[in-house]
């Protein structure tokens, strides 16, 4: 037992290891001067921190737009698929319709096809209708992309709350939209949490599409993809904070909707 | 409240046998009718029915005098307690209890006083601040009759409320439940598959068969004179025994059950007595259990718990001849005498 437990421990430690050390590194080589990075050999520990990289990098054309237009199109895409896939989901897990089976089958197949393949017709809709180089453009092609997950995803965690307890519901009085929202829903938030925390990652590091459909209203992976492969070393790695940055936030903020909240503690 | 159910017929997409089958019904108000009969026989469609949870293809129900087939189930005036018990994880005991008066907006200071009155009942009141998580099976299922008897509707269903109890619990519970539903009165509509519940609690039991009553009445009298030999065989413990008549001298074209308790075991040889070979001895406590020959045909009869037997002893058998009960032996439906 108490070997099992060091084991598992191990294996948390050395996962966390993994994920982190390089998030230390990046954060670290951001925080450094631009000569200390060249030092050999390159100092592990923050010793020589400096915020000149990180201002300068921050302060340059269009990373702060590309900032904004990509929290925007993130938050939009969360809230699109989010409105338009969970009612789907909910209606894949409790009604048996004709056609059901090849529906998810079909949700799942135009995630088969590439990116570009998707993006440059869509370039070409979106600049008829005006919407070319907009964020909504971005957020439209970023919700198309989410779906299939966002739907497939719901309508599992629907199927995971007893039918019952909604039948109880409408038993004791709740219409059938009172029933979903005061039993289906409360008992689907985590799961639905984690579509959003996914559907916002896949967002926001989306650079093909976004880099299409848009020439100024960059989002920032597309700006740095597209202007900072000639910058200098120091500037990537602040890049690569800006980038990893605002999807570990999000993640920490959806996290406590993630446990279970009831009956157990968030520790 | 008196529920009125009309040759009700209900048959699942896809499914080629009938749920329920024609079935009409008639609860009195304040009765507590007992649905019983083996697993798939349709008590739960029929309850369902009634609940406003599944449609019939044709019949009726009326709640009162009011015809509640097409009305659905929030406007029926029911409470439920079901198998699971679907008692909802994300709110406190507390708030499942009132979930029904706070749907129905009930004023929350007399929420509170109902609900604690219902916890008391149930003896829950320890535990109302808690989530269902944190509950023991017997508290989930104090939890789920509450919140049903809380809401003070006119009708009270229940679905194997007793089923995922262990056997102790479960005769604690049944004796309570009886005394908390004598209480409230409500007409009470309970499904169970377990023949001892079903005698123990229903002022009638209607034993079911294929998606069929097969019969419907006090549960001595159904114990007593079972209408068909189906019902005698699923009621009682052990369940009715069955033999030619020639084996206890009537004539061939009958079969005759009787109970095993009716039997009166002796081992002195009488005039009135048949013999008999005594196969297996079983000590229940209460009495002695013995499964006997006689004339070939196998026969569980119970003698008192002094009496002492040994497998392959010849033992006397009397039949009181009011006791007997006589069937047609190629349908099995009772003969009248
Ligand atoms: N949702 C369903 N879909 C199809 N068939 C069902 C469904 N529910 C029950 N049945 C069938 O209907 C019959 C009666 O079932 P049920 O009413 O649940 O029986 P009981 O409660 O007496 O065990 C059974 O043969 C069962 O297989
Ligand atoms: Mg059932």
């Amino acid at each position: 037992m108490r070997r099992h437990r060091f084991g598992l421990q191990l294996a948390c430690v050395a996962i966390t290891l993994f994920f982190g050390v390089p998030l230390y590194l990046i954060a670290l080589a951001a925080f450094s001067s631009r000569e200390s990075l060249d030092r050999f050999p390159l100092p592990l520990l923050p010793t020589d921190l400096s915020a000149e990289t990180i201002t300068t990098f921050l302060g340059s054309t269009g990373v702060v737009g590309g900032y904004l237009n990509s929290l925007m199109v993130g938050l939009s895409t969360v809230v699109l698929a989010l409105v338009i896939g969970v009612p789907a989901g909910y209606a894949l897990a409790r009604h048996a319709f004709r056609g059901r089976d090849p529906y998810q089958l079909f949700l799942l197949l135009t995630r088969a096809l590439p990116i570009v393949v998707l993006s440059v017709p869509l370039a070409r809709i979106f600049l008829q209708t005006g919407l070319y180089d907009t964020t909504y453009a971005v957020t439209l092609l970023h919700t198309a992309l989410a779906l299939p997950t966002t739907v497939l995803i719901t309508s599992a965690v629907f199927v995971g709350v007893p039918r019952e307890h909604e039948e109880a519901a409408q038993v004791f009085g709740a219409s059938p939209a009172r029933a979903f929202a005061r039993v289906v829903l409360p008992q689907a938030l985590p799961g639905i949490a984690a579509v959003a925390m996914f559907t916002f990652v896949l967002s926001w590091n989306e650079v093909l599409g976004a880099t299409i459909l848009t020439l100024n209203q960059r989002t920032l992976p597309a700006h740095v993809l597209t202007t900072l492969s000639d910058s200098p070393l120091a500037y990537r790695f602040a890049g690569g904070l800006a980038l990893i940055l605002p999807a570990i936030v999000f993640v920490a903020v959806m996290r406590r909707y993630l446990l279970n909240m009831w009956g157990t503690t968030l520790r | 409240m008196k529920i009125t159910i009309s040759d009700l017929v209900k048959t699942y997409p896809g499914q080629a046998r009938r749920a329920t089958d024609d079935v009409s019904l008639e609860i009195a108000d304040g009765e507590f009718l007992v649905l019983v009969g083996p697993s798939g026989c349709g008590k739960t469609t029929l309850l369902r029915m009634v609940a406003g949870l599944e449609t019939p293809d044709s019949g009726t129900i009326h709640i009162g005098d009011r015809d509640v087939t097409g009305v659905a189930a929030r406007h029926r005036g029911i409470s439920m307690v079901f198998q699971s018990y679907a008692i909802f994880p994300h709110m406190k005991v507390r708030d499942n209890i009132g979930f029904g008066l706070a749907m129905r907006k009930v004023d929350p200071a007399e929420i509170r006083r109902r609900v604690d009155q219902a916890a008391e009942l149930l003896q829950l009141t320890e535990v109302l601040d808690r989530h269902p998580a944190q509950l023991s099976g017997g508290q989930r299922q104090r939890v789920a009759v509450a919140r049903a008897v809380v809401v003070d509707s006119g009708v009270l269903l229940m679905d194997e409320p007793l089923s995922n109890l262990d056997a102790l619990l479960r005769l604690q519970f049944r004796a309570e439940l009886k005394k908390i539903v004598r209480e409230i009165g409500t007409t009470t509509l309970y499904v169970t598959h377990d023949q001892a519940e079903a005698m123990s609690l229903g002022d009638r039991v209607a034993v079911m068969r294929d998606g069929r009553i097969a019969q419907l009445g006090p549960p001595l009298e159904v114990y007593d004179a079972p209408s068909d030999q189906f019902v005698g065989g699923f009621l009682g413990s052990p369940p009715m025994n069955f033999v030619p008549g020639p084996a206890l001298g009537h004539a061939s074209d009958v079969l005759i059950g009787v109970r095993a308790e009716k039997v009166a075991v002796g081992t002195e040889r009488a005039d009135d007595a048949r013999p008999a070979t005594v196969e297996v001895v079983e000590p229940t406590g209460a009495s002695m259990l013995l499964t006997v020959l006689i004339d070939g045909h196998r026969l569980k009869v119970s003698a008192p718990p002094t009496f002492t037997a040994t497998p392959e002893q010849q033992i006397w058998l009397r039949f009181d001849p009011t006791s007997l009960r006589f069937y047609d032996p190629e349908t099995g439906l009772a003969l009248l005498r």
